[in-house]
């Protein structure tokens, strides 16, 4: 789960990371109120979880109060890749000397906490893997002690941290340590760390990104959702504890296993089709979870067809057929269904389906096959 | 020959009396499987499964009383941790952990602390193994598979099972067929069972299933290029899929910067000289064609 940047900040000075926090504003008189309580000037920036928000119009100066409440104005309600901004945090203005990108990740590979560290502050650190990798410090942690003195001061060198400011970035390196380990982080990251004219080190922009198999121990994060940069469709999903990307094509798919799902809406645009979704029911195929998935794929009104693809294994296919039915009858929209039931008393499913007029495939490449002929006829 | 499990394997299992544990111990057992102990604190001293199977309070007292050498974790995510490393403790040399959404930085304690120790880790979040005819571990469906000379390996469940059913409708059987597991953080990876497949005698050919997200696939193929010589087909699933979202599995993810698509894996597999299949029922055709069977 990623978090806004006002969140991030807050776990961060949370743990002890100097920064200037600022005031989240919803309104241009929330946002010149904010700039007021400051004094002097500020930044106003969108809170979205896209980047390249700064290109897109997204982040303003504003010099007086007013000048705030006038930058909220333009940026409230701007489209950002697809987001609406609602929410701007105003926070105050830092004249800075230098950037630093300082961040951690779960690196897969080394399987260890690594620190990702870089002098050349404020772009997107996969924009200087490109163009200068010398440039980058990556560092694996111990995984069973974790962060070591030696290691902050190595990376205070690395980056020339000034010699009078190497106790602050200890406080930094320290602090975004412990933030990442405590909030079980997949990702944390300050880009830029900054020192200012007047010699502070500041975190001046900050991203968490969250391990969602770790947020059943962490409810006071999962509170920090954001619902509006979330598709309605997905959150009906996550509560019904199905797994489900929307996307934008017109069939819409059901399967149960994400490797599985992925290979249905492959098959699909193979067979010449587009996806509408990603959705994984997960094992079992029970009737409510069935229920709950068609009408989050019906909700959307460019599904025209749905393929539902279930390997029963050790699941009977005639029960899975007969929740299918079932669930389908209370449906407020219908479209064509295709349907491809493997495994155990997989024969047994076929006139059940058959009996409810729904369209029934042997293999996946023909249930993709029939899917893509069923929106062209309904086309 | 097969990989991992066989007729020998002397099974334990983690959590025997859950719903999961006891109805997968039931499949388990049904195709041949030697259980020969179940753990569930609090519940020592009982028989599970009808009487067939002992259970034990702890992994330890378990391995004393039956000589268990292997076991499968169905506990749920928040204790799975504590039971791989209670495993290890008791110098279980090979543990296959089922349980999904296991918390990724107690994926890395765990992990480094079994390598250590020098134990086998299968997953988690993974559907198990099975040795066709002889053992199965886990949850994938036994009667999907037939004994033949194809070793499998992959990132996914059920889309292991399709493949596995379309070689078996083939005509095509099975060595061993091992789920890796869809986590970031995985005990074992494509590499390790490679290299297991290209030392076994038995396997004459192997299926390699991967999908979206890191750069496993991409160093498989390095590996296979550099050391296998053996028929070799595969699958990536996640053509479609969109950047920057996660795919169901906590590890299929392609990353905003554009690693980790299945383009780039598709790419490498096929410049180690690994036909890719276009849809799983392909993989049959692709291994004839290479002299399979």
């Amino acid at each position: 789960m990623k978090l806004q940047e006002y969140r991030s900040k807050e776990i961060l000075e949370r743990h002890g990371v100097p920064l200037l926090a600022g005031t989240t504003a919803t309104t241009p008189d929330e946002a010149r109120e904010a700039a007021r309580a400051i004094g002097g000037p500020v930044v106003v920036k969108a809170q979205v979880l896209v980047g390249g928000r700064g290109k897109a119009g997204g982040v303003k100066l504003a010099a007086t109060p007013d000048e705030a409440a006038e930058k909220a104005r333009e940026i409230i309600g701007l489209d950002i890749k697809g987001t609406t901004v609602k929410t701007v945090l105003i926070a105050p203005a830092a004249d800075i000397a230098h950037e630093y990108y300082l961040g951690l990740i779960l690196d897969r590979a080394t399987k260890a906490i690594t620190v990702i560290a870089s002098a050349e502050g404020g772009v997107e650190i996969e924009e200087t893997a490109k163009t200068n990798p010398e440039a980058i410090l990556r560092l694996p942690l111990h995984p069973l002690i974790g962060l070591q003195e030696h290691e902050t001061r190595r990376i205070g060198f690395f980056l020339g941290i000034p010699a009078e400011l190497r106790k602050d970035f200890a406080k930094v390196m320290r602090g975004l340590y412990a933030a990442f380990v405590e909030s079980d982080a997949d990702l944390a990251e300050i880009n830029p760390l900054v020192v200012t004219d007047d010699g502070q080190l500041l975190a001046l922009d900050a991203k968490i990104v969250l391990d969602d198999s770790a947020l059943p121990r962490h409810p006071d994060l999962e509170e920090m959702r954001d619902l509006n940069e979330e598709e309605p469709s997905e959150i009906a999903a996550r509560e019904a504890g199905i797994s489900f990307i929307k996307l934008d094509g017109s069939i819409g798919c059901m399967v149960n296993g994400a490797g599985l799902a992925m290979t249905t809406m492959d098959l699909v645009k193979l067979a010449g089709g587009e996806p509408a979704n990603f959705l994984d029911i997960g094992g079992g195929a029970k009737q409510d979870k069935v229920t709950a998935a068609f009408k989050i794929i019906l909700d959307d009104p460019n599904v025209k067809a749905i393929l539902i693809n279930i390997f029963g294994g050790i699941t009977r296919g005639d029960e899975v057929a007969r929740g299918i039915v079932e669930a389908r009858s209370n449906l407020e929209r219908d479209v064509p269904m295709v349907v491809r039931i493997v495994g155990t008393n997989s024969e047994e499913a076929k006139p059940i389906l058959a009996e409810a007029n729904l369209i029934t495939a042997d293999s996946l490449d023909d249930a993709a096959a029939k899917a893509v002929a069923a929106v062209r006829g309904a086309a | 020959m097969s990989i991992l499990v066989n007729a020998d394997t002397r099974l334990l299992v983690q959590g025997i009396t859950g719903r999961e544990g006891e109805f997968h111990s039931t499949a388990m057992l049904e195709y041949g499987t030697n259980i020969v102990a179940g753990v569930t604190p609090g519940k020592g001293g009982q028989n599970a499964l009808d009487g067939r199977v002992p259970v034990y309070d702890t992994v330890a007292e378990a391995v004393e009383q039956t000589g268990a050498n292997a076991t499968c974790i169905f506990v749920p995510a928040a204790f799975a941790p504590d039971a791989m490393l209670e495993a290890a403790d008791a110098n279980v040399p090979l543990v296959v952990c089922i349980t999904e959404g296991v918390p990724a930085l107690d994926m890395l304690r765990v992990y480094h602390v079994l390598k250590q120790k020098g134990v086998r880790l299968i997953g988690p979040n993974c559907p198990g193994l099975t040795t066709a005819g002889e053992a199965k571990v886990g949850i994938i469906p036994g009667d999907i598979h037939t004994r033949g000379p194809v070793g499998l390996v992959s990132r996914s469940g059920t889309l292991t099972y399709e493949v596995v059913q379309a070689m078996t409708d083939a005509g095509l059987g099975q060595t061993t067929c091992v789920g890796i597991g869809g986590d970031p953080i995985i005990g074992t990876n494509f590499i390790d069972v490679l290299d297991m497949f290209n030392q076994d005698p038995e396997t004459e050919a192997i299926v390699m299933i991967g999908e979206i997200g890191g750069e496993e696939e991409e160093k498989a193929a390095a590996f296979c290029a550099r050391e296998v010589r053996k028929p070799m087909a595969a699958f990536i699933a996640g053509r479609t899929a969109p950047p920057g979202r996660r795919m169901g599995h906590a590890g299929a993810i392609i990353s905003s910067g554009g690693g980790g698509t299945a383009e780039s894996k598709r790419t490498a597999l096929e410049e180690a000289g690994i036909r890719v299949a276009d849809s799983p029922s392909h993989i049959p055709q692709l291994l004839r064609d290479a002299g399979v069977g």
